[in-house]
């Protein structure tokens, strides 16, 4: 890739505002990023929390915990919402690209700084908006929405009377507000203030997953905005657009809504691809393999991403041809996708491969994230989703892509940067244990989920038949597992804090080539008042 | 790509032959008990495969994913050959000076046209079978589905006898005695011919249900204001069941589906004494425009 010749990191005193001025009122992008991260840990905690009641309650059959199902449904409805808008965004976009894709493409910070500042704490309000929902009536006798995390009328309208339902809309609305806002910021960032030399050819994988997360957000949360919208409106103001009493349709909800959703299933893993390609040729001691055919692909799962929506709806009772298309379509995808996994092992093939806790992690991420994929192949075909449609093995599935995907190099991203973010190290043998744990805890939590979606077992369900009991044991004990690893990453983090050890300016060697390790660890408060030049390195002459 | 793909007909899967195929076609999963521990109509302890089929559409959903299953495990198996060979082949003691290779354009192309190939080849009989699925045969018999919450209601029309009826789950000591399954068993069940082709059109009286059925292969959401169709033919008498499949609130998990497959003079029989036992449909249940 490229070399900077000249770093501006001349700081030798910073003026850090004062606490107030600097934490709530931050226009400082690395002090964002670094509250985003610790609002989607928060966040997370919480999410985690919600899912820890949903596999005590599927331990075993017959009802243990939830004397009222419906605090079961509205359990998994606040995990699903808190972990895709909550959690798993803030931390890879709003955490990470905020951090890290100005220090990347040499830029002084954020195009707009202070509109990154309310980016932020919207999605702090949509968090409280949604926590909020969990207080109030719902449904008829019961708190808190229990929509599942796609809010589908009329259960969302008729079924849940009670503004809880309102709450969590208006938390959507609050944070798809800051995501958009904060799409904006990274597409002008990323158009205007690369270092001279930069082009976009020439620009770090990561920058460019975040360039196109954030035309993915900006024509995708639109369409959401509009679809939950016309929801309120439906519930408050009398009308009727999926209503079929007043000649609506509950399947254009669907349309809408997938039309963002299935955009955002990619917003959640392109930033997540970003990081792997850096971590893996970061330790592999090797320049990314295919760069531009990575970038490309990048920017193909994006396009045809937004093409597939109706796989979600196989059986809403579409034509043939409608459904025709959508598998299709939906299996182009694979093609993308098999680029950079194979590319990602080419850039292994031939390494020097140092395996580090992110690279544990990176390398755990590449095989899982095949494993969730190509389920995602079956899937597509709706012939065959006709059984598996809203079973357990398409929870198994997303889990795969997300939990074991987006979630993993979450992971990764803070064991690769925490000495770049903190100047701390977290011990070596806590990552690597954290992963293992992680790995096998996951594993065993939602693979034997595609078994009992095989045999049938319905989504979102509070009880079961006893057959599906045996699975559903296992997949508790593997929460169990995963949760440890949580302990010890925690554990990590504070061995980090305590310890004097401090991380060298570039603690992972000559492999570690993009701009941010350059600079100090952590980075001064401003940097790049020099801006780097970036000059094609000889080696890589081609 | 020479897999050994395991063909389940309905006709013979109560052989042995059709077992050994279906035992062979587990194998993916690891067990062989798995097969014989595949669930008919309903699911068993520890299943690790699609329930048994019954209808020529099941028969091919559940031979086709088997396919699929083949081709995804040999790419799962690829992939993780190449990260191990990676791993033990790559790591820093083993090879300490790294290549700088960052391009191969044959390799390149190879990994792009590959998957097309293989998406090709899943698509054709993906596209065969989807036909099947969503075809519009002449059909023997009309019944309307109607979910409620939390429960569904049957209606059949005026040449079978023109009643309703609704269908609640069997708790407490009536599923104890009837021996049926609990969580899958109804107190009334849709009984249908054996052999025969059902149309069954299904809405919703006030949320989204979707009345599914993994034995058949069939699932079908439940709209207000949408009539949805599907068909299938079963070839076995049984009783079969099936769980509500789409989010609808409280009791999502407590309303069951249940359909009895008999033979044409059980159901001649039954018909008789569904007149008299269930409320009479307003001049027969109303169907949408269907080729009957």
């Amino acid at each position: 890739m490229a070399q900077a010749v000249t770093a501006g990191h001349d700081h030798a005193h910073d003026h850090t505002p004062p606490f107030f001025q600097r934490w709530f009122n931050s226009t400082n992008h690395k002090d964002i990023g670094t509250l985003y991260l610790l609002f989607a840990f928060s966040a997370g905690i919480v999410g985690a929390f919600l899912s820890f009641g949903i596999r005590m309650e599927m331990e075993a059959p017959g009802l243990q915990y939830f004397s009222n199902p419906q605090t079961y449904n509205v359990f998994v409805t606040g995990h699903g919402l808190i972990m895709v808008f909550f959690m798993v965004m803030p931390a890879l976009i709003g955490g990470f690209g905020n951090w890290f894709v100005p220090l990347m493409i040499g830029a002084p910070d954020m195009a707009f700084p202070r509109m990154n500042n309310i980016s932020f704490w919207l999605t702090v309000a949509g968090f409280m908006s949604l926590v909020c929902s969990l207080f109030v009536e719902g449904a008829p006798g019961a708190v808190g929405a229990g929509t599942g995390w796609t809010v589908y009328p009329p259960l969302s309208s008729a079924g849940h009377p009670g503004p809880a339902v309102d709450f969590a809309i208006f938390a959507l609305h609050l944070s798809g507000a800051g995501s958009i806002l904060g799409a904006i910021n990274f597409i002008t960032t990323i158009l205007n203030m690369r270092a001279p030399g930069m082009t976009l050819h020439k620009m770090p994988l990561f920058a460019w997953s975040m360039l196109v997360t954030a035309f993915l957000l900006l024509l995708s949360l639109p369409v959401l905005a509009g679809a939950i919208t016309m929801l309120l409106t439906d519930r408050n103001f009398g009308t009727t657009f999926f209503d079929p009493a007043g000649g609506g349709d509950p399947i254009l909800y669907q349309h809408l809504f997938w039309f963002f959703g299935h955009p955002e299933v990619y917003i959640m893993i392109l930033p997540a691809f970003g990081i792997v390609s850096h971590i893996i040729s970061t330790f592999s001691r090797k320049p990314v393999f295919g760069y531009l055919a990575m970038a490309y692909a990048m920017v193909a799962i994006g396009v045809v991403g937004f093409v597939v929506w109706a796989h979600h709806m196989y059986t809403v009772g579409l034509t043939l041809q409608t459904q025709s298309y959508f598998v299709f379509a939906t299996m182009v995808i694979a093609v993308p996708t098999g680029v950079k996994i194979f590319s990602w092992i080419a850039t292994m093939w031939g390494g020097s491969i140092r395996f580090t806790a992110a690279m544990h992690w990176a390398v755990g991420f590449v095989f899982l994230f095949t494993v969730g994929g190509v389920t995602g192949v079956i899937l597509a075909n709706a012939a065959v989703d006709r059984y598996l449609h809203d079973t357990y093995y398409v929870v198994a599935h997303f889990h795969y892509v997300l939990s074991l995907g987006a979630v993993f190099i979450i992971f990764a991203g803070v064991y690769y940067w925490f000495p770049k973010m903190t100047g701390r190290i977290i011990p070596e043998w806590a990552g690597k244990l954290h992963f293992w744990l992680a790995f096998i805890g996951a594993n065993v939590l939602f693979f034997p989920m595609h078994f009992l979606g095989l045999a049938g077992m319905p989504r979102r369900y509070a009880d079961y038949p006893e057959a599906f009991a045996g699975w559903h044991w296992v997949a508790t004990m593997g929460g169990h597992i995963f949760a440890l690893g949580m302990v010890v990453f925690v554990i990590g983090v504070v061995l980090a804090f305590r310890s004097k050890e401090r991380a060298a300016d570039n603690p992972w060697g000559e492999g570690a080539t993009t701009l941010e390790w350059t600079l100090t660890s952590p980075p001064p408060f401003h940097q790049y008042e020099t801006l780097p030049v970036i000059v094609d390195e000889p080696s890589h002459a081609h | 790509m020479g897999m050994a793909r395991a063909q389940i007909r309905p006709a013979t899967v109560r052989s042995f032959g059709g077992r050994a195929a279906a035992l062979a076609a587990t194998g993916l999963l690891g067990s062989a008990a798995a097969a014989e521990a595949a669930g008919t109509g309903q699911p068993v302890p520890w299943q690790m495969d699609l329930q048994r089929p019954v209808t020529e559409v099941a028969t091919e959903i559940y031979n086709f994913h088997h396919l699929l299953n083949w081709i995804m495990l040999a790419v799962v198996l690829f992939v993780l050959a190449l990260l191990i060979a990676v791993v033990v082949k790559f790591n820093e003691k083993k090879n300490p000076t790294p290549s700088r290779t960052t391009h191969n354009t044959m390799l390149e192309v190879a990994w792009t046209i590959v998957p097309v190939l293989i998406l090709v080849a899943i698509a054709i009989p993906s596209f065969r079978v989807l036909r099947t699925q969503l075809s519009d045969p002449k059909a023997d018999l009309m019944v309307k589905v109607i979910g409620h919450a939390w429960y569904w209601s049957y209606e059949y029309p005026e040449d079978v006898g023109g009643f309703k009826f609704d269908a609640n789950l069997l708790e407490g000591d009536d599923q104890v005695k009837s021996g049926q399954p609990k969580l899958l068993a109804t107190d009334n069940e849709m009984v249908v011919p054996v052999n025969k082709i059902v149309k069954i059109q299904v809405t919703a009286a006030d949320v989204m249900h979707s009345w599914a059925m993994p034995s058949f292969g069939f699932k079908i959401d439940a709209v207000p204001g949408r009539l949805n169709q599907f068909w299938f033919k079963a070839d076995r008498e049984g009783t079969y069941h099936g769980q509500c499949s789409e989010l609808c609130g409280q009791r999502h998990a407590y309303m069951p589906i249940t359909v009895k497959v008999v033979s044409d003079q059980a159901f001649q029989a039954w018909t008789a004494e569904a007149k008299t036992k269930f409320a009479r449909t307003d001049g027969g249940a109303k169907f949408a425009d269907a080729n009957r």
